[in-house]
């Protein structure tokens, strides 16, 4: 609707075909990517040491002479299981803290101001911290960056959740004698569906970048895997010799985030244009 | 006003306490020892001794706590593991550099920012605006060390423009002109938060463009830009404002990996190299410090919104 007033419909329709197309490819990547890869992403290979993209190596290859094509089809891999691991955990302790902050506001009230706290971390920060006492692993960079996006999750669950506490039909719920529980599976959490699937797909994009960032800061996945972040991080010192080194993970983290961005946009338009206001640009930073 | 004020610094004060709780605790979640974790492997048992003593380890959590905020409070965070220097002097050192890294990237975020933003508003629909939409939409996704390691092999390494790493206090040789180290970052810094403030100038100029004033001006004869100008963007200015401490915060947040890409000897760079050196006082003390920050400006961004706009303190 508001697109149609300000002229971006089409344009809109045509980046969320994008973006949707941008994810099923990465869907693809990480499914197929010992099929997609035409070589082991670890096999060392000291004679091709930074060779520039070619018949063989269609990205080049990286100062041990590994294929960068193979190992950023494999990086998918990594991304695709951090993005669904924060988005479980995002999703699955915000519902659980929304909803029962929702349901019983006394504990609501302690519990939201809780959330209020781990929110005055900026998100980074509080990754960070947790990485400090969990340690670096790849489990653990989901844990925290999940932990980052709980917060936000529960807040705006917790808002929507009190908003349907008050419509008349639970009401007529509870008059009719509905139980807590019943009223929670029966009439909160379907409604919550829309909402939360357009937060599932920013805070699958956020994960991507924060998770980025904690492998390029050395803080992440075990220097050893293949993923995006970790290959930015290895290339810093050979940028001049070896440019496209940078070019190929960087433009795959971009692109992941900004796709799944563009489709969670369309989506939450399309849905309700009303929910705009309930979600932040960049959820949180 | 003084209401508002009331309420709004009546919540920082117990999130600054909470939060400041969970640092202090979280020293505490490390497997072992928390003496012996603060004074790191090469400590002599009498040290770690003395530190349990000093810490009140034997006593409860909450005394161990007023121990630790009394002794903050005074600005003694403890002693660096690595440097052996205290906190607050590490602190004190990196600030120089990442408040003015900071202060760059917002006037960066600024002067690209509005104006881009305005100019899509300005042209909506037009090719013009669906590409500096599509682009601020872009960069907004881009991870901000990718643009930093791209700043730094054009105008560093190929064009050599622009030192690629480091800054010397501008208090040192060089003086002002130091100031150019810290251009490419700052730029890499703004990037993402500018096309946010893109995005977010044109989508509420666009809501402005709609109101009935605007119609008035625009019926009246007004000459467009004046409509634009004294209209459009002077309320508009109002959403963008509130944006900037969220800005904020997302550059505290990226600051962090900022200035290990151009190795700055600022706060953030300290937050990782302490991680990675385990210095367990500095990782405390530096997060305290930023999270008061953060909350600060937080707590100063709201009040000048309520400032600007007299309906935010009837909420």
């Amino acid at each position: 609707m508001i697109h149609a007033r300000t002229g971006r419909r089409n344009g809109g329709r045509r980046l969320a075909v994008f973006g949707l197309a941008m994810v099923t490819v990465l869907a693809v990547c990480a499914v197929f990517a010992p099929w997609l890869s035409p070589q082991d992403p670890l096999a060392i290979d000291p004679l091709a040491r930074l060779t520039s993209p070619n018949a063989e190596h269609w990205f080049g290859t990286d100062h041990y002479g590994r294929d960068t094509f193979s190992r950023v089809v494999h990086g998918s891999r990594m991304a695709a299981l951090i993005g669904i691991g924060v988005v479980a955990i995002a999703l699955g302790g915000g519902i659980a803290f929304g909803v029962t902050s929702a349901v019983f506001p006394r504990l609501g009230l302690l519990l939201m101001r809780i959330v209020d706290v781990l929110m005055a971390f900026p998100a980074l920060l509080l990754a960070l911290a947790l990485i400090v006492i969990l340690g670096r692993g790849v489990e653990n960079s989901i844990l925290a960056i999940g932990v980052v996006y709980m917060t936000t999750t529960a807040r705006i669950v917790y808002g929507v959740s009190l908003r349907l506490k008050a419509e008349t039909w639970i009401d007529a719920a509870l008059a009719m004698g509905a139980g807590t529980s019943r009223i929670v599976f029966l009439h909160i959490l379907p409604n919550l569906m829309s909402p939360l699937f357009v937060q599932a797909s920013f805070v699958f994009a956020f994960a991507q970048l924060q998770a980025a960032s904690l492998d390029f800061l050395g803080l992440g996945v075990p220097p050893e895997t293949p993923t995006w972040g970790n290959m930015l991080s290895e290339s810093r010192v050979y940028i001049t010799r070896a440019p496209w080194l940078l070019l190929f993970p960087g433009l795959m983290i971009a692109l992941s985030a900004f796709s799944l961005n563009v489709v969670g946009d369309a989506v939450r338009d399309r849905l309700d244009p009303r929910l705009q206001t309930a979600f932040s640009a960049r959820g949180r930073s | 006003m003084v209401r508002y004020l009331i309420r709004r610094i009546g919540m920082f004060l117990p999130t600054l306490l909470a939060s400041s709780f969970l640092i202090f605790a979280f020293i505490r979640l490390i497997p072992g020892d928390p003496a012996a974790v603060m004074l790191g492997d090469q400590a002599t048992p009498e040290a770690v001794a003395a530190l349990r003593a000093e810490m009140g380890l034997e006593q409860s959590l909450l005394h161990q706590y007023i121990i630790w905020l009394t002794a903050a409070l005074t600005g003694d965070l403890g002693k660096s593991i690595f440097f052996q220097v205290p906190v607050l002097d590490l602190i004190v050192d990196g600030l120089e550099t990442s408040v003015l890294l900071a202060l760059f990237s917002m006037v960066w975020i600024v002067i690209l920012g509005l104006p881009i933003g305005m100019l899509a508003a300005a042209r909506r629909g037009s090719l013009l605006d669906q590409g500096l939409s599509g682009l601020a939409m872009f960069l907004a996704s881009v991870p901000t060390f990718w643009v930093g390691l791209y700043l730094i092999l054009i105008f560093a390494a190929t064009l050599g423009w622009l030192p690629s790493s480091g800054y010397p206090s501008i208090f040192e040789d060089g003086g002002i002109t130091n100031l150019r180290y810290l251009l490419l970052p700052s730029l890499a810094l703004a990037a993402p938060n500018a096309a946010l403030i893109i995005r977010l100038t044109r989508a509420s100029m666009l809501d402005v463009y709609r109101e009935d004033y605007v119609r008035t001006a625009r019926a009246k004869g007004l000459h467009p830009l004046a409509v634009v100008v004294r209209h459009v963007f002077r309320n508009a200015l109002l959403t963008v404002v509130s944006a900037i401490g969220f800005t904020v915060a997302a550059l505290i947040s990226e600051a962090v990996v900022t200035e290990t890409v151009f190795s700055l000897p600022g706060i953030g760079r300290m937050v990782v190299q302490s991680i990675l050196r385990r210095d367990y006082p500095v990782i405390q003390g530096t997060i305290l410090m930023i999270v008061l920050l953060y909350l600060t400006i937080n707590l100063v961004v709201d009040i000048l919104y309520a400032w600007l706009d007299p309906r935010v303190k009837l909420r």
